[in-house]
């Protein structure tokens, strides 16, 4: 990469993971993989500090310490597997749905859709529009969990051509996925997470990535 | 005044009601007539005891002992809001948190009522401060519980959604405001719903007693009103202060939401 750490870690540790380092480079991308339980979402809650952990963390060489936590989340967005919403409708979700417009249809979701009831969404389409709220904060880092899991290949080539072209401006990313070909698509370096540990596994593979 | 001095007799007369309605529940095997009993028991010993200590209460009215007397009262409130939670927080947060807002609503509403409406001399002569701090604590005791109640519940059933806004990087009052504005409303429903039927539906029991001892009813209302506004100011004082403190409990400095300060009633 060459480039320095836009995103580095140090000795990040809580109950379910050890002590962990990792240093992510701007516009790099790595795919975490293993089973499920084994802490990849823990992992990732404790970057963006929504559980007590200890560990030094980073962005820009800022230190998470110095930062607010809602700044820091801003910064850091975190994408889960399973996306919470807090109103009925998909409108109140976003603080400018004029601004979310343009993102859901580029993902294939219709505009009226900003009108429906959560309740009515399908998994794919609540997925696309956690990811289209996560976009709008303008995120330096983007932690992804398993973010096409319940998409068509039509929707997911949607949802990676996206991720490239904030990838391609330098927002680091580390996605979690079981799928390792879209793990090679994306990704420049691959993890595996088993028993809260975290291994390296070498380069993408396939010689995808930046 | 001139009211009708009740003798045993009377009061055994009625408790055949109870007497009557054990017989129901054997004949017709429903199995409610022990717990009917033991009920009716308690609180014939324990209103006795009541009647005897506020008996001795008044006998003395030394500040000291009326405000032993109140604080027995708060803590036993305090137990009694407590033990109605399901999930609690743990150590003793729980317990500290409802009997501090209701120790806090309790006594400013009390100590207001008595110095500046009811004019009592003392103004700690417990024959005003006892039945009046009784009648508050009763009902904030209900705010309280429900509200915290209804605040833990939300936090947890509403967990995703609030961590959603936190991950977007809402302030945690933000992502905080719907579980909070539901369990303050959760604590004031019922003395709303009271105040809207008063008079309509139920005539309240103190106004009642004092018709009964006598008082003129234009009199007994207006103290009522009084015991009214009095009663929903601690409601509304004391579930504000409980949803407030539990709900900055439940988070931290780092704006987390804390669900595993809590945790699940075990079953007796």
């Amino acid at each position: 990469m060459g480039e320095r750490p836009v995103l580095k870690i140090r000795h990040l540790t809580r109950p379910g993971i050890a002590p962990l380092d990792l240093d992510l480079a701007g516009g790099e991308c790595i795919a975490i993989g293993g089973p499920s339980g084994s802490g990849k979402s823990i992992f990732m809650r404790a970057i963006v500090d929504l559980d007590p952990n200890e560990g030094e963390i980073s962005l820009l060489g800022q230190s998470r310490s110095d930062v607010s936590a809602p700044d820091w989340r801003r910064r850091i967005v975190y994408v889960p597997a399973e996306a919470g919403w807090w109103a009925d409708r998909v409108a109140a979700h976003f603080d400018d749905p004029d601004l979310a417009a343009p993102l859901m249809v580029r993902l294939g979701l219709t505009v009226d859709a900003l009108g429906w009831e959560v309740a009515r969404l399908s998994t794919g389409e609540r997925q696309r529009l956690a990811m289209v709220r996560a976009f709008l904060t303008a995120p330096q880092v983007m932690l992804l969990d398993e973010p096409t899991s319940g998409l068509d290949p039509e929707a997911t080539a949607k949802v990676e051509a996206m991720l490239r072209e904030r990838l391609d401006q330098g927002v680091a990313m580390i996605l979690i996925t079981h799928d390792a070909t879209q793990a090679t698509r994306l990704a420049s370096r691959r993890f595996r997470m088993a028993a809260g540990v975290l291994t390296a596994m070498g380069d993408g593979g396939g010689g995808g990535g930046p | 005044m001139n009211f009708a001095i009740l003798n045993y007799w009377d009061i055994g007369l009625a408790a055949l009601l109870l007497v009557f309605n054990a017989g129901l529940s054997l004949a017709f095997q429903l199995g409610l007539e022990k717990r009917l009993l033991i009920a009716g028991t308690r609180m014939v010993v324990q209103l006795t005891m009541v009647g005897l200590v506020l008996k001795a209460l008044f006998a003395v009215s030394s500040p000291l002992y009326t405000g032993l007397a109140a604080m027995v009262m708060v803590l036993f409130a305090g137990r009694e809001a407590m033990a109605r939670q399901d999930r609690r927080f743990e150590g003793y947060w729980s317990y500290g948190i409802g009997t501090g807002a209701m120790m806090a609503a309790g006594l400013v509403v009390t100590v207001f009522g008595l110095t500046t409406q009811i004019h009592a001399d003392p103004w700690y002569d417990p024959r005003y401060a006892i039945p009046i701090l009784g009648m508050i604590l009763g009902n904030t005791m209900n705010g309280v519980s429900l509200g915290l109640e209804r605040l833990v519940s939300g936090a947890h059933t509403r967990r995703a959604g609030i961590e959603a806004r936190l991950m977007l990087g809402a302030d945690i009052r933000k992502a905080m405001r719907g579980v909070m504005g539901d369990a303050m409303g959760a604590g004031l429903t019922p003395i709303i719903n009271s105040m809207a039927a008063a008079g309509l539906v139920s005539l309240p029991g103190m106004m009642t007693g004092q018709i009964l001892a006598g008082v003129a009813p234009v009199e007994a209302v207006k103290y009522q009103i009084l015991i009214i506004f009095l009663i929903a100011g601690g409601t509304g004082f004391g579930t504000f202060v409980a949803v407030i403190a539990a709900s900055r409990r439940l988070t931290d400095a780092r704006q987390r939401l804390r669900l595993d300060r809590l945790m699940v009633k075990s079953d007796p």
